[in-house]
C-alpha cells in the first residue's frame, strides 16, 4: 500500500496490537497529516500511549501496517525508526538524571553526530567543534522555553525541577530535527499554570520551526482545545471519532465513552 | 558550582604539586616499610590527610588545578613515579607488587567502561585476564612470535573468547547477567584443571618478556647506578596504565561515553532515539575483554608461571571490589582501590591470619563513610572540558 497523498506523513492500517488475548490497539487506521497536531484523546487504557509506543519501535505491531512518508516503519527497530525523522517524549520523564542536561539533550541529536571511535578519541578538535555546536543549539533551544536553563546546561539533570525537566525532554526531542514529535502527556504531573506555559512554549517552538508535525496524547482538554488541528478519540484500541475538537466534544458517542454529559 | 572552571582567573596550581608528592611518598612507604607498628601510622597518618582534604576542600582544589592543567598533572605524574621507582629501585618484592597494583588497576579500567560505563556486569574478569595469561603462554611455547605481538594477542584472544559469551551477556542484564559470567569464570577454572594440554592445576612457565630486544630478566645500568629487573615491569605496566587512562578518559569525555551511560541508564529512551543497544555494549564488553587479556599475559610474563589458581572466581571478585570501592565509572578511583585491595593483604603481616578480616572491616567501613567509593563519578562536563 502506497501513500493515499503526498501530505500524509504517517498512515496506519489496520494496526493491532495484542497483549495476550487483549487487543491494546484493533484494527486501528490513522492518517496524520503533514504539518497539523493532532491529539489523541480517550479513557485510560484506550491505547493512546500504546500508539505511540507501537510507532517509535518500543513495542512491534501484531498485525496491519504504519508507513511513515514513503517508508514502512511497521517491522523496523525503534534506532532505525528515529533516523527516519520520529521523536518523542514519554509519559513518565525518561531522562537520564545522573548525566548533565547537555548530555541528555544531546542524545536527541546522536543521529546526525559522528560516532566513530578514531573521531571521538583521535580527532579532538573536530570533536569538540562538534559538541560547541550542539552546546550552543541546545543553549538556543532551552532558552526559547527557560532563559534561564541555558547556564544550567551541564547541571546534573537531576537538580532540576518538575517543569525544566520536561522542557528538556522537549528540548531533547526537537535538537535532533525531527519531521514528527510525539508528546505523551506534557501536562502530566504539573500543575494547571505550568501546563499552560509548556503550551504557549511548544506552540511558540512550533511557529519558529515551521511544519513540525506533532501527535500529542493528553487528557488535559484545556490543552488540546488551544493546540490542536484535529483530533482522533480511541475506545478500547478503536477509533470511535475523528475530527476537530469542538465536533468531537459535541460527539454523543465521544461523551459518552470518555468526556461525559455536560 | 564554583565560577572558577568559566572564569580567566587562573587557579592556584600548587595543590596539584602537593598532592601527586604526598601521593608518591605515601606509596613508597607502604611498600618500604617492613615494621609493622610503623606501616600502622603510615596508614592512619595517610587516612587522616586524605580525610582533611576531602573534609577542608584540598581535594576540591586539586581537582579544579587538575582540569585546567591536564599536561601539568601528566608531568607531574611522570616525575613522581620515576621517583618512586628511584627509591625503590633494588625493592624486588616492593617492585613486583607495584607492577602487580597497575596490572589490576588496568584490568579494573576495563571493567569500568563496562561496569562503570555500559552497565555490563562482568564477574569473570579474572578469567579473561588467564585467557590472555594463557594465549601469551601458549605462544612463547611455539616461539617466533616478537613479545609485543604476543602481549597483544593475548588482548585479542580475550577479545574472541568474550564474543562467544556475548549472546548470552546482551540477553541477560542485572543478576542475571551477572550469573552468566560468573558461570563463565568458574567454567573457565574447571576446563584449565582438566585439560593436561593447557597444564592441567600444575600450570604452566613461560619466559619473561623480551621487548623489541631488551630482555626483562636484566638489570637496568644507568648512570651508575643498578636497577633492579622488576623496574622493567613497573614501567612497562606503568605505561600500559597510563595509556589506559588516557583512553579511557577520553572515551569517558566524548559521545562514545555518553552513549555508554545512555545505555546503562535508560535502554527505551536510548534506543528511541536512535542507539544501536547491542552495538555499544558489545563495544563496551570488546575494549575491557581486551585490556583484561592484555594485562593477563603481562602478568603471566612476569611471574613466569600460571596456573588455573591465579585466575579464580575470586579474583574476579577481588577485581570488582576494586571498582566498586574505587568509586564506580571513575576510572582515578581505582588506583588507590587497587592498592589497598592487592598490596594491603600483603603488607599486613602483623595480624597474620586476621588481616582478611581487617581488610575486610576496612573496606566495610570505607563503603560505609563514602558509599560512591574512595573516588565518586562527577557529572560529565563536556563542552567545558573538550575547549580547554
Amino acid at each position: 500500500m502506497t501513500s493515499l497523498s503526498s501530505d500524509v506523513l504517517l498512515e496506519s492500517r489496520g494496526l493491532t496490537v495484542r497483549f495476550g488475548g487483549l487487543f491494546a490497539l484493533n484494527e486501528l487506521n490513522i492518517d496524520v497529516r503533514n504539518g497539523e497536531v493532532l491529539g489523541l484523546i480517550g479513557p485510560n487504557g484506550s491505547g493512546k500511549t500504546t500508539f505511540l509506543n507501537v510507532i517509535s519501535g518500543v513495542y512491534s505491531a501484531s498485525a496491519g501496517k504504519i508507513l511513515l512518508g514513503d517508508i514502512d516503519i511497521t517491522r523496523e527497530k525503534a534506532h532505525n525508526i528515529s533516523s527516519c525523522g520520529l521523536s518523542r517524549t514519554f509519559q513518565r520523564s525518561r531522562l537520564c538524571l545522573s548525566l548533565s542536561v547537555f548530555d541528555n539533550i544531546a542524545l536527541g541529536a546522536q543521529r546526525t553526530l559522528n560516532n566513530g571511535l578514531w573521531h571521538n578519541i583521535v580527532q579532538r578538535k573536530s570533536f569538540a567543534a562538534e559538541a560547541q555546536k550542539i552546546a550552543d543549539e541546545a543553549r538556543e533551544l532551552l532558552h526559547v522555553f527557560n532563559p534561564a536553563l541555558p547556564d544550567k546546561l551541564f547541571d546534573p539533570a537531576i537538580s532540576l525541577g518538575m517543569i525544566d525537566r520536561r522542557r528538556v525532554e522537549i528540548c531533547r526531542a526537537l535538537i535532533g530535527k525531527p519531521k514528527l514529535v510525539l508528546l505523551d502527556e506534557p501536562s502530566a504531573g504539573m500543575t494547571h499554570d505550568e501546563t499552560d506555559q509548556v503550551v504557549d512554549e511548544i506552540l511558540g517552538i512550533r511557529k519558529s520551526l515551521g511544519g513540525l508535525t506533532i501527535i500529542i496524547v493528553e487528557h488535559e482538554m484545556g490543552l488540546i482545545e488551544r493546540v490542536t488541528d484535529r483530533c482522533v478519540v480511541l475506545n478500547y484500541g478503536k477509533k470511535i471519532c475523528e475530527g476537530k475538537f469542538r465536533d468531537v466534544a459535541a460527539d454523543p458517542v465521544v461523551r459518552e465513552a470518555y468526556l461525559g454529559q455536560a | 558550582m564554583t565560577p572558577t572552571s568559566r572564569t580567566l582567573v587562573r587557579v592556584p596550581v600548587w595543590p596539584l604539586f602537593v598532592a601527586v608528592a604526598f601521593a608518591a611518598v605515601a606509596l613508597t612507604a607502604l611498600v618500604l616499610i617492613e615494621n609493622q607498628k610503623l606501616l600502622g601510622a603510615a596508614l592512619a597518618i595517610t587516612a587522616a590527610v586524605c580525610f582533611c582534604a576531602a573534609r577542608f576542600g584540598g581535594v576540591a582544589a586539586m581537582e579544579v588545578a587538575a582540569s585546567e592543567n591536564p599536561w601539568l598533572l601528566r608531568g607531574l605524574i611522570t616525575v613522581a613515579s620515576l621517583a618512586v621507582i628511584f627509591v625503590l629501585r633494588d625493592d624486588n618484592f616492593g617492585l613486583l607488587m607495584l607492577a602487580t597494583v597497575l596490572i589490576y588497576a588496568t584490568i579494573c579500567l576495563g571493567l569500568t567502561v563496562q561496569m562503570g560505563y555500559a552497565g555490563l556486569t562482568n564477574f569473570a574478569a579474572a578469567a579473561f585476564a588467564g585467557t590472555g595469561g594463557y594465549t601469551a603462554a601458549m605462544l612463547g611455547r611455539q616461539g617466533g612470535l616478537p613479545d609485543a605481538l604476543v602481549l597483544v594477542c593475548g588482548g585479542l584472544v580475550a577479545v574472541f573468547i568474550g564474543s562467544l559469551l556475548i549472546l548470552p551477556v546482551l540477553r541477560t542484564r542485572g543478576h542475571y547477567g551477572a550469573l552468566t559470567t560468573m558461570a563463565f569464570g568458574v567454567m573457565f577454572n574447571v576446563f584449565l584443571d582438566a585439560n593436561d594440554f593447557f597444564g592441567g592445576p600444575q600450570g604452566l612457565k613461560l619466559p619473561g618478556i623480551n621487548l623489541f630486544g631488551w630482555d626483562f630478566t636484566n638489570d637496568i645500568h644507568i648512570f651508575g647506578l643498578v636497577l633492579s629487573s622488576y623496574v622493567n615491569y613497573v614501567i612497562l605496566t606503568g605505561i600500559l596504565t597510563a595509556l589506559a587512562m588516557i583512553f579511557v578518559g577520553l572515551l569517558d569525555r566524548s559521545w562514545v561515553g555518553v552513549w555508554f551511560d545512555v545505555v546503562r541508564l535508560d535502554e527505551t529512551a536510548a534506543s528511541v532515539f536512535g542507539l544501536k543497544i547491542a552495538y555499544w555494549k558489545v563495544l563496551a564488553f570488546t575494549i575491557g575483554n581486551f585490556l583484561a587479556g592484555l594485562m593477563g599475559a603481562v602478568y603471566a610474563k612476569m611471574t613466569g608461571f600460571i596456573a588455573p589458581a591465579n585466575f579464580t572466581f575470586g579474583d574476579s571478585l577481588v577485581m570488582v571490589s576494586i571498582v566498586i570501592l574505587g568509586g564506580i565509572g571513575n576510572r582515578w578511583g581505582v588506583l588507590p582501590a587497587a592498592l589497598i585491595v592487592v598490596l594491603l593483604p600483603e603488607k599486613l603481616q602483623f595480624i597474620q591470619e586476621y588481616r582478611l578480616i581487617f581488610y575486610a572491616v576496612l573496606v566495610i567501613a570505607i563503603l560505609t563513610m563514602r558509599p560512591d567509593g574512595l573516588v565518586a563519578r562527577r557529572v560529565r562536563k563536556l563542552h567545558t572540558e573538550t575547549s580547554a
